[in-house]
Order: structure tokens, then sequence, then C-alpha cells
């Protein structure tokens, strides 16, 4: 193991990789190169990393093959808009001046990020004890028939807005408050990961008889996995409700779920930055193609089978991509670790 | 006789209407080393799934140090005191020989969700710890040079040696072997005589071994019980047993 001193040294390096990148999303947006295009994309990018991070948790780190994600997304997206729509409406707090948030807009933004949260991962938690006693294929049948199930209750709810969605939200998503919730997400995922209970969550992936034998109590690790993947799916989907101010049940469909799911086993399964790298590639790469606008999606198709064929375990397979071991080999510095071992894992 | 730390009593288990074990008791002292033998599908691996919860017994009991251990899941099983290997070596492949090994040390870990998010001090002095005592562990097998690698790489005698030490992690009071010599060659046999002599002593734990390598059994076991479709038909010395006419007829024929 690193001492504590190296730890720490890779996480301040991290620290201030972060806030360069804070900087410069600053300068950006203040020399007005961001439009709404690209920060339509830049906001969407952040939305999806946290979601691929969270169902690696799932997917990736406990091994179970989990369709339901967008489900989880749907419910803290509805969870989070609700109570903001609420304050706003019901407690007459004004959150908005000319669109911009106002610091208690900025207050309730972040609080009904983690109400959207929690309520995704007590629906985690009530779908993960009775689903999680089964494995692959029927887990995946069961999540996926969960996530259905939300969508078309969504649909055909009032207090939901029905069919025809809901409009109005206030739109308190800036880039720059969602950039910090998505490294705070990705770096609590990032210690959760790298703990005993992750480790615990990896061997039950591993050898789920063994882990049993070595006295771990894989139901409560299972669950509470899924819980945390639940949670952070939340988080992500009050990101996107109060980015997009309107709400569809048809924008959570079972498509979604799979996107997720491609962004994580394209990453690596078992790799945290691999999930951050396809996010990234997978959101922004269909853009990038729109000038071939006819061949955009055989385009994007045809990089995942290529991808698949010469890198069946994902970009990254379980590798964890260190910004403190490439500044080590940039500078000459010599790493006596072996690459599975680095514990400072880059954040972004 | 001294203390039972391990005991099993009529212990039996029915699937439909098989008879799989029926009538089995055992009673194993501090640091002693009793053999299981019989020949193939007598019920050995039944009887050690029954020992350690993953199967529940249809009759019968198991207690230990005097606590009936029943309706007990496998992890409760290892929390108690009772330790396992695996006739298929189980390892956790992917991870590293030492994360192997931490592993099975959670369960005497207490750091909990908010000192792991937040890296508080509690989270270090465990983590730490229980590093260092890996390595420890690692060190009496000879294995600390290979703490880094990934544990699918490690060569089929290791890989047997990395289960016992996981299984020794969990701090048990007994531990249950099952045909840790199956594969070997002869000096990853006698490298692993050394090593169950070296837990006896130094960790003062019982062990229940099932064997069939006869010649490692009738060394190192100081008693024997054997059994066949599922019942005891021999208890003794290795001497006894392998004079034993009874004993004879099982493996042989009549």
């Amino acid at each position: 193991m690193k001492t504590k001193k190296e730890v720490f040294r890779s996480y301040l390096v991290n620290l201030i990789a972060v806030v360069l990148l804070f900087a410069l999303l600053l300068v950006a947006s203040s020399q007005g190169l961001i439009n709404r295009y690209i920060s339509g994309i830049v906001m969407t990018i952040f939305i999806n990393i946290i979601l691929a991070i969270s169902l690696n948790i799932a997917t990736g780190f406990l091994g179970q093959i989990a369709l339901g994600h967008a489900g989880f997304m749907s419910i803290g997206a509805y969870s989070a808009a609700l109570l903001v729509k609420y304050a706003q409406d019901g407690m007459g707090v004004t959150l908005l001046v000319k669109g911009v948030p106002t610091a208690a807009g900025t207050a309730w933004f972040l609080i009904s990020l983690v109400f959207g949260g929690l309520i995704a991962a007590f629906f985690g938690l009530v779908v993960g004890i009775p689903a999680l006693r089964l494995k692959g294929d029927y887990l995946a049948i069961i999540t996926l028939g969960f996530g259905e199930i939300i969508r078309v209750l969504i649909e055909n709810l009032s207090f939901t807005g029905g069919a025809q969605g809901l409009k109005k939200i206030p739109k308190l998503a800036t880039l720059n408050v969602v950039y910090i919730v998505m490294i705070v997400c990705v770096a609590v995922m990032f210690m959760f990961i790298r703990s005993r209970h992750g480790r615990a969550i990896m061997a039950i992936r591993e050898d789920d008889i063994a882990s049993e034998a070595s006295g771990i109590p894989n139901t409560y690790y299972k669950v509470l996995a899924f819980t945390v993947a639940a949670f952070f799916a939340g988080v992500a989907g009050g990101i996107y409700a109060q980015y997009l101010a309107v709400l569809g049940a048809a924008n959570f469909g079972f498509m979604k779920s799979i996107d997720i799911l491609v962004m994580v086993v394209l990453g690596g399964m078992g790799s945290i930055t691999g999930s951050i790298v396809s996010a990234i590639g997978l959101t922004a790469l269909p853009e990038f193609l729109r000038q071939f606008s006819d061949y955009r999606m055989l385009i994007y198709s045809v990089v995942l089978i290529v991808v698949m064929i010469f890198k069946p375990s994902g970009l990254l397979g379980t590798y964890e991509f260190s910004l403190t071991r490439l500044i080590d080999r940039l500078f000459g510095k010599k790493s006596n670790l072996p690459a599975k071992a680095g514990k400072g894992g880059a954040e972004k | 006789m001294n203390q039972s730390v391990l005991k099993a009593e009529k212990l039996g288990i029915t699937f439909g209407g098989l008879k799989a074990v029926e009538n089995f008791e055992l009673e194993i002292g501090e640091s002693e080393l009793v053999g299981l033998i019989g020949p193939n599908g007598a019920g050995k691996t039944t009887i050690f799934n029954m020992l350690t919860g993953v199967y529940q017994p249809t009759e019968g009991a198991v207690y230990l140090g005097g606590r009936l251990m029943a309706g007990k899941k496998p992890h409760q099983m290892a929390k108690a005191g009772i330790a396992r290997t695996f006739q298929n070596i189980r390892l956790f492949k992917k991870m590293t020989v030492l994360e192997n090994v931490k592993v099975a040390f959670n369960l005497n870990m207490k750091y909990n969700g908010l000192q792991t998010v937040l890296r508080l001090p509690g989270y270090w002095k465990e983590e730490a710890e229980i590093d260092r005592k890996g390595r420890e562990l690692l060190k009496v097998f000879h294995m600390e040079h290979l703490a880094d690698n990934i544990a699918e790489n490690l060569p089929y005698g290791q890989q047997r040696k990395l289960e016992i030490a996981r299984a020794l992690a969990t701090n048990p009071k007994v531990l249950l072997l099952d045909e840790p010599a199956a594969g070997m060659n002869p000096t990853e046999t006698a490298e692993l005589m050394e090593v169950i002599a070296i837990i006896r002593k130094d960790f003062h734990i019982s062990i229940l071994l099932i064997e069939h390598d006869m010649s490692l059994v009738m060394s190192i076991c100081e008693r024997l019980v054997v059994i066949d479709y599922g019942q005891i038909i021999a208890k003794g010395t290795p001497k006894e047993i392998a004079s034993d006419p009874k004993v004879i007829g099982a493996y042989l024929g009549k």
C-alpha cells in the first residue's frame, strides 16, 4: 500500500486538477466561449458521468447487470422537480431572477438533488432486497421490468403531469454548480469503492460463495451497492430535470438505461475513470458527427463494435487512470507500484 | 478430554428422499487435527457445508465452543469462528493477493460510511492496521513478496496457500480444509504439511481436514473419522484406521 503521505499527494494533485478545470470553465464562460449549444453538451456530459459511474457500482463492481437505471433516474428527476416547484409556487421562494438562480435557488437546487437521490435510493432499497436474490439474466429482467413500471406509472399519475409531462420546472442547474456537484459525486463514489465496503462488493463479484465464507454478508453489501447506485442515479436525474425544465416519461425509457449501460461497458466494468472517459466520449461523439447527419448513428455504432472487438473488457478494463502516476512518469520519477494497485485515481 | 471447540451431534441432512448424511458425530478439541476421509461421494463436503452454514442440517445440531449454531448463515458462521477452504479453489481472482486477505479482515472492521467518504482518522487507522496484519499473515506463508500480484496469476500451490491465509484472516477457532493437497505435486504437498504445522503451532487453531492423499493424512492427523454412504464406519488413530477391515472394504470393495 502507498503511504498516507503518497495518498494525500495524489488527492492534492487531483484537487489541483479539479480546480484548474473549474477555472478553465469560468474563463471560458466569461469570454463568451460557451454558448447554449456547448453548455448543453457539457451539462449532459456531467449528468452522464454521474449516471455511468453509479451504474458501474452495480454492474461493474458488484457484477450485477441492472437494466432499470433510467427508472431510478426518473424517480430522482420527478422528486427533485416537484420539490423545487413546491418551493417556488407553494412556499413562494424566489428561486430565479431573470433566469439566473438566486442564492436561495442554488440552495434549493442542492436540497432537491439530495431529496431526489434519497427517494431514488429508497426505491433502490425496496427493489433491491427481493431482486438481488436473483443473479445475471434474471436480475436484468426484473430491473428492466421495474424501469418500465416506473415509466408507465409516471405516465398515468396526475401529480407527475401524466403523459403531457411536467412543465415549468425552475431552471436551477447552472454549469458551475453542476460541475462541483459532479466532482463531489465522483469523489464520494470513488472513496466508497476504495474502502472495505468497496472491497467487499468486489469480492462478491469475484466469488459470492467465497465472500460469504470469508464473513462478508453478501445480501447486505449487494443491497448497499444497489442503493448507492440508485441514489446517485437520482441525483443525476435531479440535475437533468432542472436543466431541461420539462420532464416527460418518454425520456426515461428502456433505451436510456441501455445508453448508460453502454457507457459502463465501453469504459470498462469496474473502472471509474473508464466510465468518465466513455461518458464524455459517447456524449460528445454524436455531436461532433452532426455534420455527417445521415451516417451519424451508423458511425457511432461502428465505433462501439470496433471497441468491443478489439477491447472486449472496455477501454480501460478495470484499470484506473491516475493523474499522479502520469505526472510521475512525465517527470521521470520512478513509480514502484503496479498499475492495478494505484490508489490515487484521477477524479477527472 | 479437554473442552471441545467444535461439536456435531447426530448431524444429518436429507435432499428429497436421499439421506446424504446420517447420524454424524464429531468432537474436535483445541488445536486438534482431525481427518475426515471416505470414498468419493461419501458425503464429506456435504458435512463441511453443514458445519459452515451453507446447508441447514435437517437433523442434529452443530455447536461451536458450546454454543448452538442453528440457522446461522455462512457469514455468521465465519464471524463465530469457523473458516474454510474449498475443494476447487475459490479466490477473488481479479484482486491482488493482499486484497484477498483484506476482504477476510472485513468482519472485524468497524469504520462506517461517513468515515469512508470523508476519509476520517478511523479509516486510516483500520486500513493501516489490516495492511500490516495482512502482510504479516502473508509472511507466515512466505508469500509477502507476492502481495501485489493478481491472485489468478499465482501458481497452483500458492493459490492453495493464499486460500488458507484468507481463511485464517477471519480469525477462526476451527479451520476446515477441503482437499488442500488435491492436484499438488509432492514438493507442494510437503510445503502444505509445513503450513498446516505452522497453523497449529502459531495460531492454536483446530483443523478438520478432508483429504485423499493418504500419506499426508496418516502422517499429520491425530484422529481420523471415516465415512461411507453418509455414515461413520470407523473412528480412531491413523494406525487403527489403516488396519480396520471396514475401511479397507469401503475403499477396495469387499
